[in-house]
């Protein structure tokens, strides 16, 4: 400042005085503080050392300050959990004491809670692999068509959803394609005949009749103890119908040779430890009337 | 080496035989670790340095024997490279951005399952860090050795040390982006580079304190300018928190992997105490070093408040510090960590919009070179978007709004605000005046480019804003909807659906802004080649002062 070059001068522009200091032409206005400025500033501070005082802050030797309030995110969210509860509880003990999921499905206004919780259900849990709405993917049934692995009735879907399937639950579903080309049991052209004999099966017209009739009696001893006699599938080993068009993983000449080389297992996870009885419940009535649910 | 003075070599100073003991030090370590590591990625990154390090010995030889042309008051050389790889890493690092951005809204965009690198996961840390660490520090750096000389009427201090700290930071840059790609993480976001990185920007960041506060100390104006303030409480800040951050320790000194010093909550508190002042003390006190040297010297005005800038500053560094909990809203950090990050953002308000006050009213008595200066134009809106994503930061710092903000796209659509509006446009003004100034240009190439490229970005930032904040409160009201049994109204998969349109709409705001980049790069380039290009200028002002808005 005492620098004898740079002396302090009016701004023409603004009539207000600079500092005196410049730094590569660059001046400074001695404009004071803004006042709308200081006053919210020392209004943020207030608001801050009044929300200190209400609320959990400052820390000490011994714990922090716990606040006026007696504020506790940890008690509200525990409340709020409660609260929820007592929403659901009259429907969920409903629910429960229902002897069967067809009882459910009859009364509207239980109906009308199993569905939204089995849609909330669905929706953060098993949309991840079927698909939003339960169209599936590859490899991931859907579940609005009346195709069923191993049922479709609400007791079956109940059982599906609560042990899962190939899971490592002791009552999950299980039952185990062997790999035929992978493991030797079956020769390159015997799984080539049999990919033909699934085709004919499922009734695609342009199939090679030798290679079917290579592979009838492969059929009848390999497949058929799973798949039945006449390739309709039984849903006692979750073994799909061949005949009927609907292929979980394609359909296509190489996705059934694949399938028979290597077999495909798929696995889904068993939910019982995830989800209470009721959400279980409220999960296989919603899965049922997604589109495709058998009567008992 | 020291014995190449015969003709036409010259005498080697002490800063190039420090150097040449440090690169015979480090090429030795990297060779040993290139030779015993076990680690493939480790060994691809030894050899790095060790490329890195001979290109550099190399380079030191034939400046030896190379008659200097940089030898003017200011070093100015740095600053012309500096410039050119500003731009680069620019583009870089929008390009990838639009990559990930396409890639959000089709998640087959570049999936090639044989590449691990094209993955989303992969890329996302590149993005970040290319526009911050690479194009943010190289502009940091670039323009701080700009201002630091002129406003000080000093040259660099340290001889060749500027060059070190220069190509030292690209070299921290190549190490982290090439680990990006290869999978070598710490996990701490922006902090990304594993501990030999961290040590070796480490060193690069002390040469750069040294450097600079050489600089000043060699000053000849007795006070040192604002702008240096805020450089220098980003070199001095960032230092701090870089370390602090990656204590770390490593598996075994020739391989990639490091545990953190820290564990649990801490380690979060500790991750986004960084993390928050990265941005308070990187991209936002850096950032106002530009602005404070810019704004005024472009415009040709005094800066507005000196007493303003005294106090917005100290306020600045004392609050932000303190900000960082706010991360952690409803989390395990204790509540009363949350309460305190959550008031010292709100009280971070007012500190924050001095500076932009300071840039906004620092056009007081020229407002019509908004009209006729579109670099000027570029950079006052640049302050504005400053102005609203401070206000809206202690906004979502608040636990109500963070409630429903985080997690959710608004936060993308904030950070953007921030990192296009402000630090994308305060930059592009700096890299245009340095392109007329660092070359001694009278004009740039054209005025008409930059039209085009502020109008063009301006567009996409503004629809990369709007959609995330549509999409963001879409989710977080979406997340927290329940029907009147009491159960969750959507699932989390429509809430992704739901996006999808806000992610085609930011995609092309992004690509908007990239071709801003590009088209910025171009009149750059042809503007230091000394090109001028024939245009009709615009109506300068000379209007009757009636026409300027009051103060």
């Amino acid at each position: 400042m005492s620098n004898n070059k740079n002396n302090p001068e009016i701004d023409d522009a603004t009539g207000t005085q600079t500092t005196g200091h410049e730094w590569d032409g660059i001046k400074e206005l001695n404009t004071p503080l803004p006042r709308w400025w200081l006053i919210i500033m020392y209004a943020t501070i207030v608001w801050s050392v009044v929300y200190w005082v209400f609320m959990p802050s400052w820390p000490g030797i011994n714990g922090y300050f716990k606040g006026t309030r007696n504020h506790s995110e940890r008690a509200n969210v525990d409340a709020a959990m409660l609260e929820l509860q007592a929403m659901r509880s009259a429907n969920s003990e409903k629910l429960l004491a229902s002897k069967s999921l067809t009882d459910i499905e009859n009364d509207p206004e239980l109906l009308q809670f199993a569905m939204a919780s089995g849609k909330a259900a669905f929706g953060d849990n098993c949309e991840t692999c079927h698909g939003p709405g339960g169209q599936g993917a590859i490899g991931y049934p859907n579940l609005n068509d009346d195709v069923w692995l191993w049922g479709g009735t609400l007791e079956d879907i109940r059982t599906t959803i609560a042990y899962g399937i190939r899971a490592p639950h002791p009552k999950s579903r299980k039952s185990l394609m062997p790999a035929f080309g992978k493991t030797g049991i079956l020769s390159g052209e015997q799984v080539n005949d049999l990919t033909s004999y699934v085709q004919y099966l499922a009734g695609e017209d342009d199939v090679n009749e030798e290679a079917v009739q290579r592979a009838a009696p492969l059929f009848k001893a390999q497949c058929s103890v799973c798949h039945s006699a006449d390739g309709t599938g039984n849903r006692m080993f979750g073994a799909p119908n061949l005949t009927d068009r609907e292929w979980l993983y394609g359909g296509d000449r190489e996705a059934i040779k694949y399938t028979i080389t290597n077999s495909r297992n798929g696995v889904m996870p068993s939910w019982d430890h995830r989800f209470d009885e009721a959400t279980i419940a409220s999960l296989a009535v919603y899965v049922h009337t997604l589109g495709g649910g058998e009567q008992e | 080496m020291s014995q190449t003075q015969t003709s036409p070599g010259k005498p080697v100073g002490i800063d190039a035989v420090i150097l040449w003991i440090f690169l015979a030090i480090g090429s030795m370590f990297a060779l040993i670790i290139a030779a015993k590591t076990p680690d493939d990625l480790m060994r691809v990154h030894a050899l790095i340095f060790l490329t890195a390090f001979i290109i550099a010995g190399f380079a030191m030889i034939a400046r030896q024997y190379k008659a200097q042309k940089d030898e003017g008051p200011y070093m100015m050389g740095i600053v012309k490279v500096g410039v050119g790889l500003s731009a680069f890493w620019g583009v870089v690092g929008f390009l990838v951005g639009v990559i990930i951005a396409l890639q959000l809204a089709y998640p087959n965009f570049m999936y090639i399952e044989e590449w691990g690198w094209t993955n989303f996961g992969r890329l996302r840390p590149l993005h970040t860090s290319a526009v911050i660490f690479a194009f943010g520090g190289t502009v940091l750096i670039t323009t701080s050795f700009y201002v630091v000389q002129r406003t000080s009427r000093a040259r660099l201090a340290g001889g060749i040390a500027p060059w070190f700290v220069f190509w030292g930071y690209q070299l921290f840059i190549i190490i982290a982006a090439t680990g990006y790609l290869m999978g070598v993480t710490q996990s701490r976001e922006y902090a990304e580079p594993e501990w030999y990185a961290d040590i070796w920007l480490t060193i690069v960041w002390v040469a750069y304190l040294l450097v600079y506060l050489g600089t000043l100390w060699k000053r000849k104006e007795p006070h040192i300018y604002v702008a240096n303030w805020f450089y220098l409480a980003f070199i001095v800040t960032v230092a701090l928190l870089h370390v602090v951050n990656n204590l770390a320790m490593p598996v075994s000194l020739i391989e990639t992997r490091s545990y953190s010093l820290f564990a649990g909550v801490q380690d979060a508190l500790t991750q986004w105490w960084y993390g928050h002042n990265a941005v308070g003390f990187f991209l936002t006190a850096g950032f106002l070093g530009i602005m404070y040297y810019f704004i005024p010297k472009r415009a040709e005005r005094p800066v507005y408040s000196y007493r303003l800038s005294i106090v917005h500053f100290w306020s600045l560094i004392f609050i932000y510090i303190w900000a960082g909990p706010h991360h952690l809203h409803y989390t395990a950090l204790p509540e009363w960590a949350q309460t305190l990050g959550m008031t010292f953002s709100v009280m971070l308000w007012m500190p924050s919009w001095g500076g932009m006050i300071n840039g906004l009213m620092t056009l007081s008595g020229a407002w019509d070179k908004i009209r006729t200066d579109p670099v000027i134009r570029m950079m006052i809106v640049s302050v504005a978007f400053y102005g609203m994503s401070t206000f809206e930061g202690p906004l979502m710092a608040v636990r109500a709004v963070n409630s429903l903000s985080h997690y959710t796209e608004w936060t993308i659509g904030h950070v953007h605000s921030g990192a296009l509006g402000w630090v994308g446009y305060i930059s592009f003004g700096a890299l245009y005046c340095l392109a007329q100034w660092a070359w001694g240009r009278k004009k740039l190439y054209s005025n008409a480019l930059v039209e085009w490229h502020f109008w063009i970005s301006t567009v996409g930032i503004l629809l990369y804003i709007s959609s995330m904040w549509v999409a963001g409160i879409l989710e977080g009201l979406w997340w927290r909807s329940y029907d009147e049994l009491g159960f969750l109204q959507y699932s989390f998969i429509q809430t992704v659906e739901a996006k999808h349109i806000y992610f085609v709409i930011r995609a092309l705001g992004g690509t908007m802004f990239l071709v801003g980049a590009l088209i910025m790069c171009y009149n750059l380039w042809k503007t230091a080649r000394g090109d001028v290009l024939d245009e009709k200028p615009k109506q300068a002002g000379g209007k009757a002062p009636a026409m300027a808005p009051a103060e």
